[in-house]
């Protein structure tokens, strides 16, 4: 427990590195990058630490809860940060008052499932004794699935408004804790390649200080108790991204791509403010995420509300995880370090928008009623962007590009397989696609680093699988654990995905039955398999094209990758599917059991089941894609297709749109961002100028020219005659006045006064 | 000390700059140094009462007007010298007791063209004690006094110590807002006249608030300009038509000084032109006048007038967001740039203020603050890059974080903090105005305000856009041929560390612990949205 109330630590520890390297990094005698190191490493432990004590506390289940137990949900939720947990709270100390005896039929249920825990392990009950009570008792409720996820939640007053009080806080459960690993994970294998990836580079004392902030603000973003506080975190690691893709920023391109990243998340996140000022009010003027998904799940907020809701949060997803069609920034992002494009790519940022999509599940889940449909508005836009994101990789010369739009094609995965309600396949596709896509990029990033900084892979690698060993051998195992052959992890998580369309005949227990996203994907898979294919090619085989003598790296860039790829190919255990019965019990889908929530935050999805013929087709669709490529590539084989696009202008047409990126960018860049920033800003300054302005200088030419003829028709002739007689002094005194600009005030202050006093008049006799 | 407190703190705070002024006064020109203390010897003064004020500050009771002063001042109108501090005012006083020493310390080496150091602190110090003034008087007549004085000093900052166009932009500057101080003085003398004494509950307010008002009954005749009591009268016994148009009077008044779109364009010219200290002073604390000026006057006293009136602010303010936006990035000059962009944060503040709702107000008084520091951090940036590169035209700017890389961080900060990044404090002025833009006040039309709501959330977009060009245009690349060598371009001294630093880390506290403002102002404008029905 005291891991769960005091998992703000983590974050914490790294928003203390990110200062202590901003004021002392220079000072150190590396520099800034070993407190970077510590740091990360300690909030690795304390993520692994947490992790275990995850895993204790959800098999620990002293009160036996069931799916249905309302406690379950609440029982850890302080009640000053959710209303729904305060009025339980309220409610529950009523009926203590109240003296229930029997209580109410669910209670009782808990009870005797207690009991019978108890009465077969015949130990007391008590928190050492409850793990070994809880087997008998699940198994009588005839699996994991059944026991209730009981989330910690704790949080502090963060600021009032009125008489509503905003707490700021965590939220501790598998989903988190999940992030919190794969995170600190992957940040601390970034910081340790970046060692020698960066060294000596011009601003390396910040570029640490830079992920170490960045990594905060995403453990910050995970363990978010409200929207508000994601909104903070998701924000927050936008402006590190921008500032490490803008790295280099004496470059021209690098702060374009900077400012093209954050600009574009900005449109998205114009869906994210309003789709969490929506939700604010639908779930009771609250921030809080349990009540918002207690209240979504149980029916308490409008269909269309939720509906709206979720449609603004997904142009946020859009932007964020680069789906089609704010994906743009994606690949141009690559600017970066390479390590950078690693963290973002695997553990940050991008996932950020999945994660959330997770996190709010009951939220879509309801909204675009995803459970028994065939498609919704999540679901086209992953499956869109899983292929056509992958069409891209095709035509990339630049390695880490083909990379990036990868990640946008395999985070189109995610989004579909959460569209279609395989919310779990989601989350292991992004466990197992952390690793295996950090691996590639750094993979790339040892590459470049032996080919003179070149990512060109077309035109300055080959040949280098002899050369550089150890990046060949983890750069082919992540490459085939991305194109799912079996049993490396990809194959397992893309497998739950396709298998959670539900559309492959024989497919059970999926939540609907999404064929468009089936095939879809299947291509999608198909394409992954053969652009990767196509990246070895260049990249290991072949001739050395480029300049120079490459060389294997440093151990400080071999270590990581070999950590990742061996991750990349294991981490697929940890949750094989349900039907494998003939594993010893507790072996399967562990990955489920801990990180799935059940209870009342989290809609009861389904879990499809595991179809031998469609792994089998998912496997074939993956090796006929590397076997094609293989052909083509190594082999020289459809020599009609080879130099089509210089021959047949159909072909020349359909790859011109490819290596034009669809024309979003210039639709993006030129048409629409050219115009506000040209004719359309340019016409509001005019009118303020002309229009506005120009109205003002008339009525003060007016006013000046009424106030010099009084001036000389009433002033001069009549006062001052009429009074004196000095007119010709008074003259002279006028006219310097008029000349001065403080002559001009007194003018327009007596007019002023006049006025005001006529003005009172007139009002104080019409109205009064 | 309380009683001390009681009696003097709020006249001292007012009053100890413009006594400095009067010292300064005796001080030959000559001695520099001298001239100098006094005028950091004065806002300090001021700034150390203002702490006390704040240590003994009842936070539980911030709805009610504390260390309240009430003198006989013009008895023949009835008005009366009252100050008061509460959580509305709080917030405001202390942005202003925080700018000014620093504009003082900034200017110490730093003293515009044509120099005359005695003239321009004499100047600056009457310009605080009539901006400590506003924010404290609770009378309409002393308000007006106190507003129309900050007048003049800045009239002569632009007009003496501004750049080349300096005539044209002080003359404009000061006729725009005299302009709307005239529809506003007569709402007020309106209001003396018309406003009743209100029935109910509200008569036993007025009431205890003794003198004249101790056996008033309802319907009799007010006569004051007690702001209390104009409050607690509600506008009683003015028909709606004519609410309207005193509301209006004073629109006008305050919708100028915020500004509000269309009212908006003598604040480029006087920006652009004023000195650093003066762009400083007028974006962090003048432009507040007129926001403040709705919250604590136009809207609790005429409350059903405001309600009409809702809308109309709500659009314009709406207009202003995007259309300010719009102008900024159509400018090429730096500072021209960051005075649009005025205009467009203002336009939250307003939004958030024509929403009537408490989370509304609320937003728009953290708006005021975190406007004030980081627009107010940016223009000293402008005036220490126009110093060093002698242009601010944004073309041939560039390669900031390599010439002074310090500044060039600190400006990357204000330029987040501008556009309303979450943890830095202008995102608490905008987000939460956007969020009470959904649900406004009860009777107010939500589709509208729903619309508005959206348009305001696509104008985070342009802001994002202007302040990120004008940041990869000027500090982001290397330096253009011309600067690359310049001995002249060195990075931050020593006076603008000791200026820059405390708004900094305002800005970085201030995202973090909203708090601050938010548990302050909130039970203040909470009872004002109460009285409109908010």
């Amino acid at each position: 427990m005291w891991f769960f109330t005091h998992v703000w630590i983590i974050p914490a520890l790294m928003a203390l590195s990110f200062l202590l390297i901003l004021f002392f990094g220079k000072k150190m005698p590396k520099k800034g990058a070993e407190i970077g190191i510590v740091f990360v490493g300690a909030a690795f432990v304390l993520a692994l630490l947490t992790a275990g004590n995850w895993i204790a506390w959800s098999d620990d289940n002293p009160e036996g809860y069931g799916p249905a137990a309302e406690g379950a949900a609440l029982a850890n939720v302080d009640p000053s940060c959710s209303s729904v947990a305060a009025e339980a709270a309220a409610a529950g100390e009523e009926a203590e008052h109240k003296e229930g005896k029997a209580g109410a039929g669910k209670a009782g249920e808990n009870h005797s499932t207690k009991e019978g825990a108890v009465a077969a392990t015949s130990a007391p009950i008590g928190e050492s004794a409850a793990p070994l009570a809880k087997p008998a008792g699940a198994a009588e409720k005839g699996g994991y699935e059944e026991v209730a996820t009981r989330p910690v939640v704790s949080c502090v007053n963060w600021f009032e408004n009125g008489d509503q009080t905003i707490s700021i806080g965590t939220l501790v459960d598998g989903q988190s804790v999940l992030l919190l690993v794969v995170v600190t994970l992957i940040s601390l294998l970034v910081h340790v390649f970046s060692t020698d990836y960066v060294h000596g580079d011009r601003r390396y004392t910040h570029y640490f200080a830079f992920l170490s902030l960045f990594t905060a603000s995403m453990l910050f973003f995970v363990l978010s108790e409200n929207t508000l506080q994601m909104i903070v975190g998701w924000e927050l690691v936008g402006v590190c991204s921008f500032a490490l893709i803008g790295h280099w920023w004496e470059e021209k391109p690098n702060s374009d791509a900077a400012l093209k990243a954050f600009l574009t998340n900005r449109v998205g996140d114009v869906g994210l403010l309003v789709g969490v000022i929506v939700l604010y009010f639908a779930a009771g003027k609250s921030f809080s995420i349990m009540d918002l998904n207690i209240l979504a799940n149980e029916g308490e907020i409008s269909h269309t509300l939720l509906l709206i809701g979720s449609l603004c949060l997904i142009t946020a997803v859009m932007s964020k995880s680069g789906q089609f069609i704010l994906h743009t920034w994606l690949p141009d992002a690559m600017a970066g370090p390479t390590p950078v494009s690693a963290l973002i790519h695997a553990a940050t940022m991008v996932v950020a928008g999945v994660y959330m999509v997770a996190r709010l599940y009951p939220v879509f889940f309801e909204g675009l009623s995803i459970s028994g449909s065939s498609v919704n508005a999540l679901s086209m836009i992953g499956a869109i962007t899983a292929l056509f994101g992958a069409l891209l990789a095709f035509v990339q010369k630049d390695i880490k590009k083909v990379l990036a739009y990868s990640t946008v094609s395999q985070l189109g995965f995610m989004v579909t397989a959460l569209g279609v309600g395989a919310w779990t396949a989601a989350l292991f596709h992004l466990f197992t696609h952390a690793f295996f896509k950090a691996c590639l990029f750094l993979g790339a990033g040892s590459l470049s680093h032996a080919c003179h900084h070149s990512f060109n892979m077309v035109d300055d690698m080959g040949g280098l699988r002899k050369i550089m060993p150890k990046t060949f051998w983890t750069y082919l195992v992540a490459t085939a654990a991305l194109a799912g052959v079996f049993p490396l992890s990809g194959f397992w998580s893309k497998d739950e995905i396709l298998a959670g369309t539900g559309s492959f005949p024989g497919t059970e227990g999926a939540n609907g039955e999404y064929h468009v996203m089936l095939v879809m994907l299947l291509l999608a898979a198909f394409c992954t398999a053969a652009y990767m294919t196509r990246t070895i090619w260049y990249a290991f085989y072949g001739e050395y094209r480029g300049h120079g003598t490459p060389h294997e790296s440093g151990p400080r860039i071999t270590t990581p990758l070999i950590i990742l790829a061996s991750l990349g190919a294991v981490a697929g255990i940890v949750n094989l599917p349900a039907a494998f019965d003939f594993l010893p019990e507790g072996a399967q889908t562990r990955f489920e059991h801990y990180v799935e929530p059940v209870g009342l935050y989290f809609p009861a999805i389904s879990h499809a089941g595991f179809n031998p013929l469609l792994a089998v087709l998912s496997v074939a669709v993956g090796l006929s894609g590397i076997g094609l490529a293989y052909l083509y590539f190594f082999k020289n084989a459809f020599a009609g297709l080879h130099g089509l696009a210089e021959r047949n202008k159909a072909a020349a047409f359909f790859k011109n749109i490819l290596v034009n990126k669809y024309y979003f960018d210039w639709l993006y860049t030129t048409v629409i961002v050219g115009f506000v920033k040209g004719p359309l800003a340019r016409a509001a300054n005019w009118f303020s100028a002309n229009v506005i302005d120009g109205t003002v200088n008339l009525v003060g030419k007016t006013a000046v020219g009424s106030g010099n003829w009084v001036y000389k028709n009433v002033d001069q002739k009549v006062v001052d005659g009429a009074v004196n007689g000095t007119g010709s002094s008074a003259s002279g005194f006028g006219a310097m006045l008029r000349l001065t600009q403080t002559g001009r005030i007194q003018q327009y202050a007596a007019l002023f006064f006049a006025a005001v006093a006529i003005l009172a008049g007139v009002f104080v006799v019409v109205i009064g | 000390m309380m009683n001390f407190l009681n009696n003097w703190g709020l006249i001292l705070t007012i009053f100890l700059p413009l006594a400095g002024a009067l010292v300064m006064m005796a001080i030959p020109k000559q001695s520099e140094g001298a001239i100098k203390l006094v005028a950091l010897g004065a806002p300090l003064a001021a700034g150390v009462m203002g702490i006390l004020l704040m240590l003994n500050f009842d936070y539980g009771d911030s709805e009610n007007l504390q260390f309240m002063v009430n003198k006989n001042w013009i008895e023949l109108i009835n008005s009366n010298f009252i100050l008061g501090l509460d959580g509305l005012s709080l917030p405001l006083l202390a942005l202003t007791l925080f700018i000014v020493p620093l504009v003082v310390i900034y200017s110490w080496q730093h003293v515009p063209n044509p120099g005359n150091p005695k003239a321009f602190f004499t100047l600056m110090l009457v310009l605080e004690t009539a901006m400590i003034g506003s924010f404290l008087a609770q009378d309409l007549i002393l308000f007006f006094v106190f507003f129309e004085v900050t007048l003049l000093p800045m009239y002569f900052l632009i007009g003496v110590w501004g750049g080349e166009q300096r005539r044209y932009a002080s003359i404009k500057f000061f006729l725009y807002t005299l302009f709307g101080s005239a529809f506003m003085i007569v709402a007020f003398v309106a209001l003396y006249f018309l406003a009743k004494a209100p029935s109910g509950p509200a008569l036993e307010q007025l009431r205890a608030l003794g003198g004249n008002y101790a056996d008033m009954q309802a319907g009799d005749q007010l006569r004051s300009f007690g702001m209390q009591a104009l409050t607690y009268s509600g506008a009683a016994g003015i028909a709606k038509t004519t609410a309207i148009v005193i509301f209006g009077g004073m629109f006008l008044g305050f919708g100028i000084k915020v500004p509000m779109f269309p009212f908006h364009t003598w604040l480029p010219d006087a920006h652009t032109q004023a000195p650093t200290q003066g762009s400083v002073i007028l974006a962090a604390v003048l432009l507040k006048l007129g926001t403040y000026g709705f919250i604590r006057i136009a809207i609790p006293i005429l409350p059903v007038a405001a309600r009409a009136w809702a809308p109309i602010i709500g659009i314009l303010a709406v207009i202003g967001i995007i259309y300010g936006a719009l102008g900024c990035l159509a400018q090429t000059d730096m500072k021209r740039l960051i005075a649009f962009s005025s205009v467009s944060h203002m336009g939250y503040t307003m939004l958030g203020i024509s929403t009537l709702t408490a989370f509304g107000l609320n937003a728009a008084v953290f708006g005021m603050v975190a406007h004030g520091l980081i627009t107010g951090l940016l223009f000293f940036i402008a005036g220490s890059v126009k110093e060093r590169y002698h242009t601010l035209d944004i073309k041939r700017l560039g390669g900031l974080l390599v010439s002074a890389p310090k500044m060039g961080w600190i400006l990357g900060i204000a330029t987040m903090a501008s556009l309303g990044l979450p943890g830095l404090a202008g995102f608490w002025g905008e987000f939460p105005a956007i969020l009470a833009a959904y649900d406004p006040a009860e009777g107010l039309n939500v589709a509208l305000f729903r619309t508005l709501m959206v348009l305001a959330a696509v104008g985070t977009v342009l802001a994002a856009g202007y302040l990120l060009w004008l940041y990869q245009r000027t500090a982001f690349g290397t330096p253009s041929e011309e600067f690359a060598n310049d001995s002249n371009i060195t990075d931050m001294n020593k006076f603008e560390w000791i200026a820059w630093s405390p708004i900094l880390a305002g800005i970085v506290i201030l995202g973090f612990f909203p708090g601050l403002i938010f548990n302050v102002a909130g039970p203040a404008v909470e009872v004002i949205a109460r009285s409109v029905g908010g």
